[in-house]
């Protein structure tokens, strides 16, 4: 693991952050998470919950920023929490941290959602990440760092968020931030070059990490040991051809995959309604018969009875 | 625009240096020169973040102008890709900082702008660390108690080219081993574009327990200097045809 820089301990609930340049005053309540860059907190402001993310390191910070104001010009389409508001804190010590506040997205961790609800809601969630996928190619970028912990399932009615986009890049340069075994380059499947087929193969490890939480080395044939996996996971055998697709780079929209996944949803249905038909068919008959086999039974018990 | 090239020390050790000059004065001479000097410090399992004689290690990044970072081997690939584009950066928003304090006052930096502002700054910083060019020069320290690690730092680098080699600039690598069998270090890899070779090239240890890190250091400025004599010659060359 990497030594974390020294933090701060004077992130305790309760504490009151106010802005430098837009004096908005923010509480913090909780902690929800911390990376590499910044620790995010749930504040409230003005009786509101909102996500704030906070960091020493202002460079990055405003790079996220740029990111999340690119993201909400991608009209009609939420991509990603929507950023409320950025400035500086001075704290009691007298440095100066960075911090933006964005929409606070409650909802759960992917994993338990599907083990809770089954492996039925899987197609869905693959459509709707395809789908914000390819709204967030068309308008350029790559998403970069999608992982499982960067998603959450927010329920009623379920719909599959992300909620740190702090990797997103431009399409055609240097992915900007990645972590290892959602990184095709790690698996040596390909380059660190922001293309939607790097999204793609990030988005099949997903899915696999769900059956894989503790993840798995990538072995002496890291492409034989992912296929190997997909193979192995019974919940995935449906989507398995084109989840294999993906890896192996060969799609190179999400439309494309969006297309193959959404095709094998719609022969799926018509199969089960064909099974539904015959085997409605069955409860039938096994009742045609038992009625028959009563009444019978009833007709020669009739003829013992003595008048 | 034409971007500049950046040209950094990439220093991956595990101990204290225990022969010839302080390697902290040494690396000011490199920043003084253009140079950034980033340092991996490897810990072993049994180590914690306060082992003794890795305190150099953040000692020589901060007078080189780089960044440090302590690890553990396992975590060697994604912290070297880390500290090289961190420390890109780093130096490019002091190029930038420099520039605005030319125009807007010697006691204005970034963080007294409005985060507006700042934000239309690391566009720009953002854009010249993905278009420059980017000289890195690998010394690897090839100390006896290293064995076990060298796995890792092979695999570490390998990833460090895959990582630049996704971007638009250009990107130039070398590496350089330390002690050397009788000269201060050792030439692996001349300069290169790729870095894939490199398992091919993986050097066999020298056994012994001294780290001359000081003069090591100050050897690979000299390489750096050399090269761009050289260099200079040959574009003048391009020139010529052009």
């Amino acid at each position: 693991m990497i030594m974390p820089k020294k933090h701060n301990r004077f992130w305790q609930p309760g504490l009151s952050i106010q802005g430098k340049w837009h004096h908005r005053s923010y509480t913090i309540k909780r902690e929800l998470g911390s990376g590499a860059i910044g620790s995010v907190y749930l504040c409230s402001v003005n009786g509101k919950d909102v996500a704030l993310k906070i960091s020493d390191n202002t460079s990055s910070m405003m790079m996220e920023v740029n990111v999340l104001k690119s993201l909400s010009k991608v009209q009609g389409h939420s991509l990603g929490p929507s950023l409320l508001d950025v400035d500086d804190w001075i704290a009691p010590d007298g440095n100066a941290y960075s911090f933006y506040a964005m929409e606070y997205i409650h909802g759960e961790k992917l994993p338990i959602f599907i083990k809770k609800n089954g492996s039925v809601w899987l197609g869905v969630f693959m459509l709707q990440l395809l789908d914000d996928l390819e709204h967030l190619h068309q308008a350029g970028w790559v998403f970069g760092d999608l992982k499982t912990e960067n998603l959450l399932v927010e329920l009623q009615p379920p719909r599959i968020r992300w909620v740190d986009v702090g990797g997103t890049t431009k399409i055609g340069r240097a992915i900007k931030e990645y972590t290892e075994f959602y990184d095709r380059g790690f698996w040596n499947l390909g380059t660190r070059r922001a293309e939607p087929s790097y999204d793609l193969f990030a988005f099949v490890m997903i899915f696999i990490s769900i059956y894989h939480p503790r993840k798995f080395d990538k072995g002496k044939y890291p492409k034989a040991t992912i296929l190997k996996k997909i193979d192995d996971i019974k919940a995935l055998t449906l989507y398995r051809h084109c989840l294999k697709k993906a890896i192996l780079g060969k799609y190179q929209t999400s439309a494309e995959m969006k297309q193959d996944v959404r095709t094998i949803l719609y022969n799926e249905r018509r199969k089960d309604k064909r099974v539904n038909s015959e085997s409605s068919m069955l409860p039938f008959i096994v009742e045609l018969i038992s009625i028959g086999l009563v009444s019978g039974g009833f007709y020669i018990s009739s003829l013992f009875i003595p008048f | 625009m034409k971007t500049g090239t950046l040209k950094q020390i990439l220093l991956i050790t595990d101990g204290c240096s225990n022969q010839g000059e302080d390697p902290v004065a040494v690396a000011a001479l490199a920043k003084e020169q253009g140079i950034t000097v980033n340092v991996i410090g490897i810990l072993d399992e049994t180590q914690s973040e306060e082992a003794v004689g890795l305190q150099e290690v953040e000692g020589i990044a901060m007078s080189g102008g780089g960044i440090s970072q302590l690890v553990y081997k396992e975590a060697l690939p994604q912290t070297v890709q880390m500290v090289t584009k961190q420390a890109m950066t780093q130096t490019l928003q002091g190029f930038v900082n420099t520039e605005l304090q030319q125009i807007l006052g010697p006691t204005q930096t970034m963080e007294d702008l409005a985060p507006e502002q700042r934000g239309e700054i690391m566009e720009v910083v953002e854009d010249l660390g993905e278009t420059c060019d980017l000289e890195v020069l690998v010394l690897i320290d090839m100390s006896a108690s290293m064995t076990n690690k060298l796995p890792m730092v092979k695999e570490a680098l390998f990833d460090l080219s895959i990582s630049l080699n996704a971007r638009i600039g250009r990107n130039r690598f070398s590496m350089y081993t330390f002690p050397g069998k009788r000269k201060e270090i050792n030439k692996i890899f001349n300069w290169s574009p790729k870095l894939d070779k490199i398992s091919q090239v993986f050097p066999k240890l020298t056994s012994g327990g001294i780290t001359p890190t000081g003069p090591a250091l100050r050897e690979a400025i000299y390489q750096f200097s050399k090269k761009s004599l050289f260099r200079s010659f040959q574009k003048d060359d391009h020139a010529e045809e052009a």
